[in-house]
């Protein structure tokens, strides 16, 4: 029986930390995405699977709650809005440097600075081109819609364990706010501690009697023995980007003009192309559903086939640098965005991209 | 002729195995070393080494993990309290303890530090105050003392510039999350015996979960004092315990009357 | 079938929880829905207004500029929204406290007296139901059945004893709605 609900894209993430089986969610209020404590604090998670939820002093307290639960081998999770994660590039490096599973929700809002509340993409670079300091990544999962937040939830516990590595759900205050129809999945066992051990055998949570005691850290202070860490970190990441790409195609097939976009900003992309093709003008949408790793692929196949793509972004034009290097220059990129918190409408992308492409 | 007394029988100490074989990287005449082993020996006597998760902060006893053999978590500068929080409220049954040091603990981290004892987290925190900053090579710490020297207060810590000492461990007190609070030093034998006991009533502390146990340990720094190890430790016992007075503050969470 | 829909009105007028009953309606009929409210300051006493869309197919864009019906209950909202109703669309208005009143001739336009029939009605906070009556009579997208589960999904627990209250004031906003003008 399908378990179908109403609900904002912040509850449904939250539904979704206690169906998928989280461990623990570590958070500070920020708009527009209190919700998710605010679902969670409600729901009971302690009563209905043991999820541990606490309310941190700070974001840098949430993400080094994160790092100390996802070094002792539970799977935890936070979420904040871009201030908040400024605030936890820091730990996000060491965990990264650690290769610590976890899942971090960035519902973006109008920046730089204090910003305002209302939905932006503007944090695209922070989260796929580092953020914090050193050389890491993280995967980057950008949900379109409610069902996608709630499905997410779920996937990255699955990824960040597959990989040991975290991961970041990237999405904005639109899709936080807004109430769409969602099937719940259902509900998931948290792990037990033989899974748990037998699964992350170098977490922390005491040092076995017949084994070696784990040490979850990021320092090496041999320049030799971090490169080689690094080198094996590249590693790691060259094989998500062979792994783990997705994107969606939408009306690709007879295109001849290939956009380009990712969450809130795709779907408002999806009625800008049926007002083209209502004017007889063959256009697609591809949408990374992966921002790391980038569909790089998928575009660059696209590159000989069509006249041109047009990137729209809720920000002042950042993943179109990304999309520029996937086509190797091969065919015209145009950019469209708006800043500060304000959502382009189907109609002045219609505009803007036919004043690109006339 | 020594081969002779190397006999079971005549074994009078011996290294917990709960320390590493690793040698030991502070400066002759650190406390840190002791520091390290009465911790270790709590909990090889209370037979804990499987149930512990130290974290380690960022300072002088950032490779305190080398050390230890216990499973270890090396935390960012100041936020040891926040993952030893997250760690025990994921792992209710385990002894979670903190170890940081006066700028770790009292500067970058007093965020965490106060909140993780005003939430009363069933933890122990031990904090290692030698009034300076050891491993950057001697600067001014919060703990620092009036008029005392260092890198960037080489004339002097001025008060009225640079703010007065901070005295976290009665700060911490004053929480109701904390339950027990104790001033000690490791500097001499009859000290190394009374810090041990009260590392022991903070680990049996967090096991009835009744709040924060924080142990401070007040500590030399002779490279960072720039002085002879013993000198160093009587200019300790000289300056840094008529600020610091050593004793127990709150006990079973009720302040000590003095 | 896709309806874009626009409500804007007061905050505390119930436009954000009269799209939510409207949204959870089109879910138990398996429709597809997206419910996207203004939000931040702008909500706590001031003007507030929900895009609802109900469709068979996957809605594309939960943000709109043109929408197929615009229910407006403040003279703000006709300033704002007027305009945005597509040719041939419709503008569904409580005349309450309107003194300018929609001058669009391209339009289909209703009225309905929402805040004084809930006055008359001594509830006043079924105000939005009736306007939710009015609506379903001029388009009845979803059944009524539905809207009754869509109001027990969306209404918690306690104040499930209103709710043959709610329905009532969805038969009295059926029964009161008054045509303007057609197109």
């Amino acid at each position: 029986m399908k378990e179908l609900r109403l609900m904002k894209g912040n509850e449904a993430m939250a539904e979704a930390m206690i169906r998928a089986g989280y461990d623990g969610y570590f958070g500070y209020p920020i708009t527009p995405q209190s919700e998710v404590m605010e679902y969670l604090q409600a729901e009971r998670p302690m009563e209905r699977t043991g999820m541990v939820v606490l309310q941190a002093e700070s974001e840098v307290a949430s993400i080094n709650m994160l790092y100390g639960g996802a070094g002792s081998g539970k799977n935890v999770v936070t979420s904040s809005s871009s201030p908040g994660i400024s605030l936890m590039q820091e730990g996000l490096s060491y965990i990264a440097g650690a290769e610590l599973p976890c899942l971090v929700i960035n519902v973006q809002r109008g920046g730089p600075g204090l910003g305002d509340i209302q939905p932006a993409q503007a944090d695209y670079f922070q989260a796929v081109k580092g953020g914090g300091h050193g050389d890491y990544k993280l995967i980057v999962i950008a949900p379109a819609s409610v069902q996608e937040s709630s499905d997410f939830v779920k996937l990255a516990l699955e990824l960040s364990n597959k990989y040991r590595n975290p991961v970041m759900i990237l999405t904005d205050g639109a899709i936080g706010q807004m109430m769409e129809k969602v099937e719940l999945f259902p509900q998931q066992p948290r792990w037990t501690i033989e899974e748990i051990r037998e699964k992350k055998p170098w977490a922390t949570f005491g040092k076995p009697a017949d084994g070696e005691r784990r040490i979850i850290t990021s320092l090496d202070l041999l320049p030799e023995k971090l490169e080689a860490h690094n080198t094996h970190l590249q590693e790691k990441y060259r094989t998500i980007e062979k792994n783990e790409v997705r994107y969606e195609e939408i009306m690709c097939e007879d295109a001849e003009y290939i956009f380009v976009a990712y969450g809130l900003a795709s779907r408002i992309c999806q009625k800008t192309i049926q007002l083209l093709r209502e004017k007889g003008i063959k256009v697609g949408i591809i949408r990374p559903i992966t921002l790391y790793p980038f569909p790089k692929d998928i575009l660059k196949s696209y590159a000989s086939k069509v006249n041109g793509f047009f990137v729209v972004e809720m920000n002042a034009g950042q993943m179109v640098e990304d999309v520029q290097l996937a086509v190797e220059c091969k065919e015209k990129v145009s950019f469209y965005g708006r800043t500060g918190g304000v959502l382009p409408t189907p109609e002045e992308v219609m505009e803007a991209f036919e004043k690109s492409f006339k | 002729m020594y081969t002779e007394l190397i006999k079971p029988e005549n074994l009078v100490y011996t290294k917990t195995k709960v320390m590493t074989d690793k040698e030991l990287s502070y400066c002759p005449g650190c406390g840190h070393g002791t520091a390290h082993r009465i911790i270790m020996e709590v909990i090889e006597e209370m037979g804990i080494q499987g149930e512990t998760i130290g974290v380690a902060p960022v300072g002088c006893s950032v490779l305190a993990y080398e050390f230890m053999n216990i499973d270890v978590q090396q935390a960012a500068h100041g936020r040891a309290p926040a993952l030893a929080t997250a760690i025990k409220r994921l792992w209710p049954e385990k002894y979670v303890f903190t170890y940081q040091g006066d700028g770790d603990l009292a500067a970058i981290g007093t965020a965490e530090t106060i909140h993780a004892c005003n939430r009363g987290e069933n933890i122990v925190i031990v904090f290692i105050n030698n009034g300076i900053y050891g491993m950057t090579g001697g600067q001014m710490a919060p703990t620092t003392l009036p008029n005392m020297k260092s890198s960037t207060s080489p004339y002097g810590r001025d008060e009225t510039e640079m703010g007065h000492p901070l005295k976290m461990t009665e700060l911490v007190a004053n929480l109701p999350g904390v339950y027990y609070v104790t001033r000690q030093a490791v500097h001499k034998p009859s000290h190394v015996r009374k810090a041990k006991k009260a590392i022991r009533k903070a680990f049996e502390n967090t096991a009835k979960k009744t709040g924060v146990s924080f142990v401070e340990i007040v500590s030399n720094c002779n490279s960072g004092w720039k002085m002879r190890p013993t000198d160093a430790n009587q200019w300790m016992e000289d300056n840094m315990f008529p600020y610091y007075p050593l004793g127990d503050i709150k006990v079973d969470g009720l302040f000590v009357n003095k | 079938m896709t309806e874009e829909i626009i409500i804007a009105g007061f905050g505390g007028q119930g436009v954000l929880s009269m799209g939510k009953i409207l949204a959870y309606s089109g879910v138990m009929q398996e429709q597809e829905v997206s419910w996207m409210p203004s939000y931040g300051p702008e909500m706590r006493g001031g003007t507030a207004n929900v895009t609802v869309i109900i469709s068979d197919e996957r809605i594309s864009s939960p943000t709109l500029k043109k929408y197929d019906t615009a229910i407006l209950l403040n003279q703000q909202s006709m300033d704002k929204f007027e305009e945005t109703v597509k040719p041939g669309g419709l503008l569904l208005y409580d005349p309450n406290g309107i003194t300018r009143h929609p001058k669009r001739t391209d339009i289909t336009i209703y009225k309905v007296e929402a805040a004084a029939e809930a006055a008359k009605m001594r509830a006043p906070k079924t105000f939005n139901m009736v306007v939710l009556g009015a609506y379903l009579k001029i388009k009845p997208i979803v059944k009524m059945e539905n809207v009754n589960k869509g109001l027990k999904k969306s209404l918690p627990e306690r104040h499930h004893h209103m709710i043959p209250m709610n329905e009532d004031a969805i038969r009295q906003g059926e029964k009161i709605v008054e045509l303007v003008q057609e197109v």
